[in-house]
This record gives C-alpha cells, sequence and structure tokens, in this order.
C-alpha cells in the first residue's frame, strides 16, 4: 500500500481504471501439465501476471531433521524471475519471498492430506515470470491445480483471491496502480466447496463492514477462479484416460 | 458444490468435488467422506465395485504394499544394508540377512554398489512407511544386464493386461524377458533391437493403451517387428 496521494484509481463513473467494475476480477486463463519434467504443473495466468507451478515427489524429505513420522512436509519455493517486473529483482531468495512461501506451504498444508505420507516431502516450486500484484495467489491457485496434476490427494483445490481498498471503495482483485496506491489489500486462499479459509493477511485497514463486503468478493470470486481450475485439469484430460 | 465431468463410461473428478451421499456405499482409495457426503480427493476417474466408490488416480506416487514384486536400484550401502530406490515417496531397506548371499559385516558393497538394479520383493511396510525388502525367493536377484523401463504406476496393471496376455504379447514380438515391477520400472532383456522395440511398445501402451485404435497400433508395430526380423 503506497498510501492514498492524489492518484485517481476510479473513473467519475464509478468503474476502475482499466474499465472493470468493482466486483470485476481481471481475465484469467490456467493450463495444467505444462512442464514434462514434473510431476504436476501449472500455468496461470491472470491480467497480467504469469505464475508457472510445478510440484515434484512425494520423495525422501533431506535432510533429515525435517522429516514428521507423521505427515509429509510442503516444501514450498516461490520466486519472482528477475525479469517479472520492470525493475530487475535480484536473484535468489528475500525476505518477501520466504515469507510468501512460508504461508503457502501452511495454506498447502491444510487441504493435502499429509498424513498419507509419512517421513516424506512435497516441493512445490513457484516461479512468477510476470507481475502485476496479487502473484502470491496467482502463485496459490497455480500450485492447487500442479498438485492436483501431480495426483497428491487433498481434501480440496485452494484458490487463491483478494479484495481491496481503493478511494474508501472495496473492490475486488487489485491491478498494479490499486495495490501500489490503495488502502488495504486482502489476500485470501479459500477452499471454495466448504467455504473454509486456509490463509488470510491483510495490508492497510478495512472496517468490519468493508472487510465482510471484500470477503464476500472473495467467496464470489472463488467460485468463479475454482470452476476455471477444474475446467483447466479437465481440458488436459478431456481426451480420455491418459 | 460442482458436479464432475460425465464421459463416455467414466467420470473424471477432481480433489474436493462431491461424488454423491455416503449412505449404502463404501468410500474406497482416492475418497473420503465428510458430513454424509463422499467428496474425492484425488484428480482421477471415478469407479464404482461391490457397492465402492474409489478414484483411479491419473497420476499417482508408487504406495509399496507387502509382497510387491518390484525392479529397485541400490541408492546408499552400509555396513549391514543397502538402502535402495524404490520409486516411492521412501527408500526400501534390504538388509544383509535377506539377501541371496552370505554377507559379511562390513562386506555389503562387494556384493552391491550404488547403481545396482535388483529384483525384489516388499517383506514388510510398517506404520510409519518403512519398507523392509527381501532378496530371498525365487526369481528375486541382482539384474546384471539389460534395460530398464520407467512407466507411470498407474499403468502397471494396463501393460500386464487381463491374465498378463498383453505382457506375454510383448514378450513374443520383442523376444526378450521383461519383467514389470509393481513401482513402475520394467526390466527388459534381449538383443538391442528387441530391447528397443519393447521400449517403444512400452511408452506406446502407456499413452494409447485406452484408446480405441490401441490394437491395430500394437498389431501394426508387431508385424513391423516381424518384417525386421
Amino acid at each position: 500500500m503506497g498510501g492514498y496521494g492524489d492518484v485517481q484509481l476510479l473513473r467519475d463513473d464509478g468503474t476502475r481504471l482499466d474499465g472493470r467494475k468493482l466486483d470485476e476480477m481481471r481475465p484469467m486463463k490456467i493450463e495444467a501439465g505444462v512442464l514434462p519434467a514434473a510431476d504436476g504443473s501449472a500455468m496461470v495466468t491472470h491480467g497480467l501476471n504469469v505464475a508457472v507451478a510445478a510440484v515434484y515427489g512425494p520423495m525422501e524429505a533431506h535432510p533429515r531433521k525435517i522429516q514428521r513420522q507423521d505427515r509429509a512436509v510442503i516444501d514450498v519455493r516461490y520466486n519472482m524471475a528477475p525479469f517479472s517486473t520492470s525493475d530487475r529483482i535480484r536473484p535468489g531468495f528475500n525476505r518477501r519471498s520466504r515469507e510468501i512461501s512460508k504461508v503457502t506451504a501452511e495454506a498447502l498444508e491444510s487441504v493435502v492430506l499429509v498424513e498419507r505420507y509419512p517421513r516424506s516431502k512435497i516441493r512445490v516450486e513457484i516461479e512468477i515470470l510476470a507481475a502485476e500484484a496479487g502473484t502470491r495467489c496467482a502463485g496459490i491457485t497455480a500450485a492447487a491445480v500442479a498438485l492436483a496434476d501431480a495426483g497428491i490427494p487433498m481434501r480440496d483445490l485452494i484458490v487463491g483471491v483478494a479484495s481491496g481498498k481503493i478511494e474508501d471503495t472495496v473492490v475486488l482483485d487489485l491491478d498494479k496502480a490499486e495495490d501500489n496506491y490503495g488502502q488495504a489489500d486482502l489476500p485470501v486462499g479459500i477452499l471454495p466447496n466448504t467455504g473454509e479459509i486456509a490463509f488470510l493477511q491483510m495490508d492497510g485497514d478495512l472496517s468490519p463492514d468493508e472487510y465482510n463486503l471484500a470477503m464476500e468478493y472473495n467467496f464470489k470470486a472463488a467460485k468463479e477462479i475454482h470452476e476455471i481450475m477444474v475446467e483447466a485439469l479437465q481440458r488436459r484430460y478431456e481426451g480420455g484416460e491418459a | 458444490m460442482s458436479k464432475g465431468q460425465t464421459g463416455a463410461e467414466q467420470r473424471l473428478v477432481t480433489p474436493g468435488m462431491a461424488i454423491g451421499p455416503s449412505a449404502g456405499k463404501r468410500a474406497g482409495s482416492g475418497i473420503i467422506t465428510e458430513q454424509d457426503t463422499m467428496i474425492a480427493t484425488q484428480l482421477g476417474w471415478l469407479q464404482e465395485k461391490n457397492n465402492t466408490m474409489s478414484v483411479h488416480p491419473i497420476h499417482s506416487a508408487y504406495m509399496p504394499r507387502s509382497g510387491d514384486l518390484i525392479v529397485a536400484n541400490v541408492a546408499e550401502v552400509r555396513n549391514n544394508l543397502w538402502f535402495m530406490d524404490i520409486n516411492g515417496a521412501f527408500q526400501g531397506l534390504l538388509p544383509m540377512s535377506l539377501a541371496p548371499w552370505k554377507v559379511e559385516f562390513g562386506a555389503a558393497r562387494q556384493h552391491m554398489d550404488v547403481g545396482n538394479v535388483v529384483l525384489a520383493r516388499v517383506q514388510e511396510v510398517d506404520e510409519c512407511h518403512n519398507v523392509v525388502l527381501t532378496m530371498k525367493g525365487v526369481g528375486l536377484r541382482r539384474l546384471n544386464q539389460g534395460a530398464v523401463e520407467s512407466i507411470p504406476v498407474q499403468h502397471v496393471d494396463r501393460v500386464r493386461g487381463e491374465g498378463n496376455s498383453l505382457l506375454q504379447r510383448l514378450r513374443d514380438a520383442s523376444d526378450c524377458r521383461i519383467m514389470v515391477g509393481e513401482n513402475g520400472r520394467v526390466w527388459i532383456d534381449g538383443d538391442s533391437n528387441g530391447i528397443t522395440w519393447a521400449r517403444k511398445a512400452l511408452k506406446m501402451v502407456a499413452e494409447k493403451g485406452h484408446t480405441t485404435e490401441f490394437e491395430a497400433i500394437l498389431a501394426e508395430m508387431e508385424q513391423e517387428k516381424k518384417g525386421d526380423a
């Protein structure tokens, strides 16, 4: 949240700078099985965001100290490519990518049936090839499709989606300008079939009413994204059993 | 909750998809029951057999079970045991007491080293997924020649066919010895042309085994092989 400034983010007719309505999502496209070497993979294009997720495993967890006797551990590595934004990003892990990797791993652990694979590790690599606000949500969505593609048992397909506040107005799915100059951002991980929330972060301030409206937008968008995810998986195998 | 896509014969389900009410039915593999509703946990094809609903996964990892015949690689050697890569989430353990030779303590490497391939059987799998292998048994041995090909674990039954019929057909056509491990590794031994043909055929079976044109493609491959011979 870059602060209010004098940047106008809403037009006079109430629509947003890119012409979207307040509760309208950026266009989303998902493709499953994009990386032949991975056990499961997916690419999510959400607005100008491009996220690729690859899943490897379950495999023997190394180093042994990370093994859990009763369940698998999910090892997530979220990384933004140096060319993903207009300012070159220094390659490698940083504090932000470490945080996003951690919250993504915790969100995925709540849906994956980790108790099926004790002592093992499921490696999830999320690479952001192009970034335009909302990359952690795109990464989570891509990881969920990739996990399903890899045949990892899960309770649900987790969906990453965000709402926020610009010019004292709650909107769905912030773009770059809205993220930079808006007042709040509320990314969540939703299990669309049960309505559970697997992760929630909030940057900025929202009143209880604004929060409720933002969550209403998020749940509505989660249903739409979930359908796109299911279609992507079905499209990959629509020719019959592989 | 979303409904699964209904195909001509089978229904493709995705994780979290509601299958239907659980009353009167049992949940098999790939299905959990939550609040009287059956929910798929894996991407795959829904199957109903003997009143049990299950998901035949499109991709799955090898989960070892006692008695499985597998093709394993030696991954690590210790003084008195070998750790074997069994193509699964966990390494298998082959103690020297279950090797087919008399092994002295500290001499394990003289019998098998890292990278060697063996035909072994799963002796025991405990609740922590510790896998113990054995090489004591008829036909269990170190594989000193031939080639190892990997196929998806869920396609092992497809490669074998009804009563091993397809496997026998591949053996006859390629004139090779072929052993299919439950862990998705196939050992092929014969002349180089036979091995090449068998590898090609295995790949084709895994990719096209479910399609209607499979029989025609296989017959054509068999004819080509006969012509070459």
